[in-house]
């Protein structure tokens, strides 16, 4: 049994509160009445009438998940490819400059990303819009879909593979019929992710989008630097709430899951 | 190696070095070209002749934005860090004969490292001054704007990690130590805010810390100060941001250690004689430190280039080169200079990038 | 012992005119620096229920991967039924095998893990379902057709796992430590079991493990294998009665192991008469021995604990030492007692314990007899 002192709970609490405070805050003065955001005017649904309205939000959120949903699913294409490659095969020539690549994305600042992307789409004469997002937000997200199906291939039991070669299948077949079932769940939270992370980007987006293909962020970042507005606060709330619904349903889901498991498991063994 | 799997290589390797590596080695190529009136704004460009564009290169642009001098107090630091590491064990062990870790050790051991720092500051200034001569057209800064982003940089990621650090680690040890079944949630509950919008995190800030935000309104309500506190648009709010946004990647990577970590340890140091203080440093800290050495790179190397933070939460004083780098590309429009910026902001994070990396294989091992 | 069977003993090793199923032809597999395999030759005859017993590391395991097709043998050849199926993939070879994990298919239910195969060949679809059936009869899983493998206990997912390798009728069945994830009680039944199956169907079976008892119940024959080699290929109870070397015998088995030269034979004794000098007081030790041996040869003498007999009273036969117990293990149906018969020489006799409160007149310190006939132990030159 682990201790769990009166310190634990206090930093847990003032942690979480933390984090959740802020947003939490965001969210309350978001059905604020008046258009001073810092003074409780009486509760109104007012922005967020005034939020679908707003005929540019719209438009930027449409090409935002247009870019999200290409991105993401080109992304998890190339990401799942590249995390059988790196588990999987051998060696092969520039395998070290292919790693290298997959990780330096990870940690490089996303300036620097966002920049050399514009100068290459520049050099080559690509019209900036919504495929150079596309291809920006692909390169990036790519490899982090790859780190979350490497480290399930990692733990992939590799005579899985085998048997099914022993019992006729083509190596594509394997990978068709056993690997990729069984994988399956980290390819979803690598899409979600890629899905997540480019909704999210405005950094890269800013660099490489063109006049007509504003997207959200891009659209949030020019509002908010002038100061906090309402409509703002409303949007946010729609997109937290959003997250927050989706987080914790899989995680729900995921926990139901493995109580099931647990529970077919001890039967199992009464049988 | 048969033919599927060439292709199957050949489809992320091809995209990677159409969409990373080139565009870096454009980068490169501009950042050694000169601003111009023209579209695009810089010259020489290919339409130019391949020869006659790589003989019109030069390092004008990093000569301008001082990376000489960047590159001399790098190569300082790395030259410390090094001497440091070669000093601190022998000097150690010629004070401390018996280290045996105690919590009264540490006194000693501070004092030794306190030592090893003079000593290592003293002989660093002994070469310097004899260098001096030498380098200093080398390290000569026409524009300090630039070399002073650098610092600034630099200086607010170390901050803003050590205090992500104070803050995340009691938040990791708390879920470690919680009820079982709570655990899930708990972790669920760091990982929300990393799934929700950074932009929209950092915004949410901005109307807590405005002069008439909601905190001074507070602190006015209940009588603690009398006139609002200026934060927002000061460096204060840019740490502030940074500790809140990065905090779930510092949590994590503690927390992952501190559960792997077997309880009977704690449990064996204190039937050992410790009190439950010593218990903590002497086990749990130790054993923890991968988990902490990951979570400050993985807070201190995003830092570094943060341009959201600073533009959004910071003043007009607040120097970050992300932001410089941001400002001299849209605002300036001189490309060859937001070039040499980016290629020397690559080359400052090598070394914490690659330090990162062997930190995470060592864990593995 | 379960084999070889009492009626029409099946000994195809013993026929010059049988030809095998499987031929190893001076294959050596190195993995960089490592040796796993070294030039190593072996015939295995249809219908046989071979093992492969070794410690870990002695290549077992890389021997039955590249029956299975899994690694190719960097030198010599493999044939079965005379082809060389070195270029062969593992999925057009007509072996199946038996993954030491089970290797089921975690998203599919028990009964299309075992159709997996057959949908990948010609075989109609009826003819699939049926053979499915057939299969679970076999391994008594019909009940347990609709679970998935996370459903099902430990011995009912092995029994799936070997429904599935045979559902194809392979030539030859690959077996990896088949029953090593089983507790012991069930890894006996499970035993009886796979010979049952084995007998029913006649599918050459090929097994490795690194337990020998399981070795010696379930297999026709054993291969002993070290570091590479095959130290020997034989029955379970000539490996275990006349092993060919000091390292089989004390693999095999607990066994005391005396080293001595070899005395210049008596006259009037009989040719395969051997004797053993071990030490320079006591009497040498009267042995058998097919081998002829050099005068003054080192050897190694070596008796399983269960052919020594203790006694308190010196007793008549070919050999006789005599000690102080030094230790007794007590196993219930039998007991070891560790004798020390000269300084630093110890020899384990085995008695079994027929009555409840048994030889109590045996106890520490005791000094005893330990007897034994010359043909109880075998003389080993290395």
């Amino acid at each position: 049994m682990r201790k769990f002192s009166w310190f634990n709970a206090t930093s847990l609490t003032f942690g979480f509160a933390f984090l959740y405070l802020p947003m939490l805050i965001l969210i309350i003065y978001s059905f604020n009445e008046s258009r001073l955001v810092t003074v409780w005017a009486g509760f109104s649904t007012k922005w967020y009438g005034e939020l679908f309205q707003n005929k540019a939000f719209l438009d930027a959120a449409k090409v935002t998940i247009k870019v999200a949903f290409w991105s993401s699913t080109l992304a998890t294409i190339l990401g799942t490819m590249a995390a059988y490659i790196m588990v999987r095969t051998g060696q092969f020539r520039g395998r070290g400059l292919f790693s290298g690549m997959i990780y330096a994305p990870l940690v490089m600042p996303e300036v620097i990303t966002g920049l050399s992307l514009l100068l290459f789409f520049i050099a080559i004469g690509l019209d900036r819009g919504v495929i150079t997002i596309v291809l920006a937000h692909t390169t990036f997200a790519m490899c982090y879909v790859s780190v979350v199906v490497t480290s399930r291939l990692v733990s992939f039991d590799q005579s899985l593979e085998e048997a099914a070669l022993d019992l006729g299948c083509t190596p594509f077949d394997a990978f068709r019929s056993v690997t990729l079932p069984i994988i399956m769940p980290a390819v979803i939270s690598g899409w979600l992710l890629a899905f997540t992370l480019s909704l999210d980007d405005l950094v890269i987006a800013s660099f490489t989008s063109g006049p007509s293909s504003t997207t959200l962020p891009i659209k949030i970042f020019s509002a908010v630097r002038l100061g906090v507005t309402p409509e703002i606060n409303a949007l946010s709330t729609i997109m937290i709430g959003l997250v927050t619904i989706g987080v914790i349903s899989a995680s729900l889901v995921s926990r139901s899951m493995s109580i099931k498991a647990k529970a077919d498991e001890r039967r199992a063994e009464q049988d | 190696m048969n033919l599927r799997a060439r292709l199957l290589i050949f489809v992320p390797y091809a995209w990677l070095l159409v969409f990373f590596l080139v565009p870096f080695g454009i980068v490169l190529k501009i950042s050694l070209s000169d601003i111009a009136l023209a579209i695009p704004p810089y010259v020489p460009t290919m339409k130019d002749g391949f020869w006659t564009m790589i003989r019109g290169l030069d390092l004008e642009n990093y000569a301008f934005i001082g990376a000489g001098a960047v590159f001399a107090s790098f190569t300082l630091l790395v030259l410390a860090i090094a001497m440091f590491q070669i000093l601190y064990p022998r000097v150690r062990r010629a004070l401390i004969p018996d280290a045996r870790y105690g919590i009264f050790d540490s006194a000693a051991v501070a004092l030794t490292a306190l030592a090893v720092v003079v000593v290592n500051i003293a002989v660093l200034v002994a070469v310097l001054s004899f260098l001096f001569p030498v380098l200093s057209d080398f390290v000569d800064i026409p524009d300090f704007l630039y070399f002073a982003a650098y610092l600034s940089s630099l200086k607010i990621a170390l901050i803003s990690t050590l205090l992500t650090l104070l803050i995340g680690y009691p938040i990791a040890y708390g879920m470690a130590r919680s009820a079982e079944h709570w655990r899930p949630t708990l972790l669920m509950l760091v990982i929300l805010p990393f799934w929700t919008s950074f932009l929209i995190r950092v915004y949410a800030w901005m109307g807590i810390l405005s002069t008439e935000g909601y905190l001074n309104q507070l602190l006015i309500n209940i009588g603690v100060i009398s006139d609002p506190l200026v934060i927002l648009n000061t460096n204060i709010a840019v740490y502030i941001g940074i500790v809140y946004t990065y905090l779930p990647f510092m949590v994590l990577p503690i927390y992952a250690s501190l559960d792997k970590m077997d309880d009977s340890l704690v449990e064996a140091a204190e039937d050992l004689g410790c009190t439950a203080l010593s218990a903590f440093w002497l086990v749990t800290a130790p054993l923890s430190k991968p988990g902490v050495i990951a979570g400050c790179f993985l807070v201190f190397i995003p830092t570094l280039g943060e341009f959201v933070i600073p533009s959004l939460l910071g003043g007009s004083n607040t120097l970050m080169i992300g932001k410089v780098l941001w400002e001299e590309f849209f605002n300036n429009r001189d490309w060859p200079v937001a070039s040499a910026v980016a290629v020397i902001l690559l080359f400052i994070l090598i070394v914490p990038i690659v330090a990162f990396q062997r930190n995470q294989e060592g864990g593995e091992r | 012992m379960a084999q070889p069977k009492p009626d029409a003993i099946f000994a195809p090793w013993d026929d010059p005119a049988a030809t095998p199923l499987i031929q190893f032809k001076n294959v050596t597999k190195r993995f960089g620096d490592f040796t796993a395999i070294d030039n190593l030759t072996l015939d295995i005859y249809a219908q046989e229920f071979f093992a492969l017993l070794g410690p870990s590391g002695c290549g077992k395991t890389t021997l039955m991967r590249m029956l299975g097709g899994f690694e190719t043998p960097t030198t010599g050849q493999i044939f079965l039924d005379g082809v060389d199926i070195g270029p062969v993939p593992p999925n057009e070879r007509p072996v199946n095998m038996m993954f030491q994990s089970y290797a089921l298919f975690p998203h599919l239910t028990v009964w299309d893990n075992i159709a997996f195969g057959l949908k990948r060949s010609d075989m109609h679809k009826d003819e699939i379902g049926d053979r499915v059936e057939k299969m679970l009869k076999l391994t008594q899983l019909e009940k347990f057709a609709k679970r998935k493998p996370h459903q099902i206990s430990g011995g009912q997912r092995q029994r799936v796992a070997l429904a599935r390798s045979l559902a194809k009728a392979p030539k030859l069945l690959l077996l990896d430590e088949p029953l090593g994830a089983l507790d012991k009680k069930l890894r006996h039944e499970t035993q009886f079991e796979l010979m049952d199956i084995q007998e029913t169907i006649g599918t050459t079976f090929v097994i490795v493990t690194h337990d020998q008892e399981e070795a010696m119940t379930v297999a026709s024959r054993v291969a002993v294998m070290v570091d590479g080699t095959l130290s020997q290929v034989a029955t379970p109870d000539q490996i275990y009665e006349a092993p060919n070397s000091t390292y089989v015998a004390d693999f095999i088995g607990d066994v005391n192991l005396i080293e001595g030269t070899v005395d210049v034979p008596e006259k009037n004794a009989a040719s395969d008469a051997v004797s053993i000098r071990w030490s320079a007081t006591e009497p040498a030790i009267k042995a058998t021995s097919d081998l002829t041996f050099g005068a003054a040869a080192t050897v190694h003498f070596a008796i399983r604990p269960e052919k020594v007999s203790i006694s308190t009273e010196a007793p008549e036969a070919d050999n006789v030492m005599s000690g102080k117990i030094l230790d007794i293990a007590y196993l219930g149906n039998i007991s070891t007692y560790h004798v020390e018969v000269a300084p630093g020489l110890i020899i384990k006799a085995q008695a079994t314990n027929v009555r409840r409160v048994s030889r109590r007149n045996l106890t520490w310190e005791d000094h005893v007899y330990l007897s034994w006939t010359d043909t109880a132990g075998v003389v080993l030159m290395t």
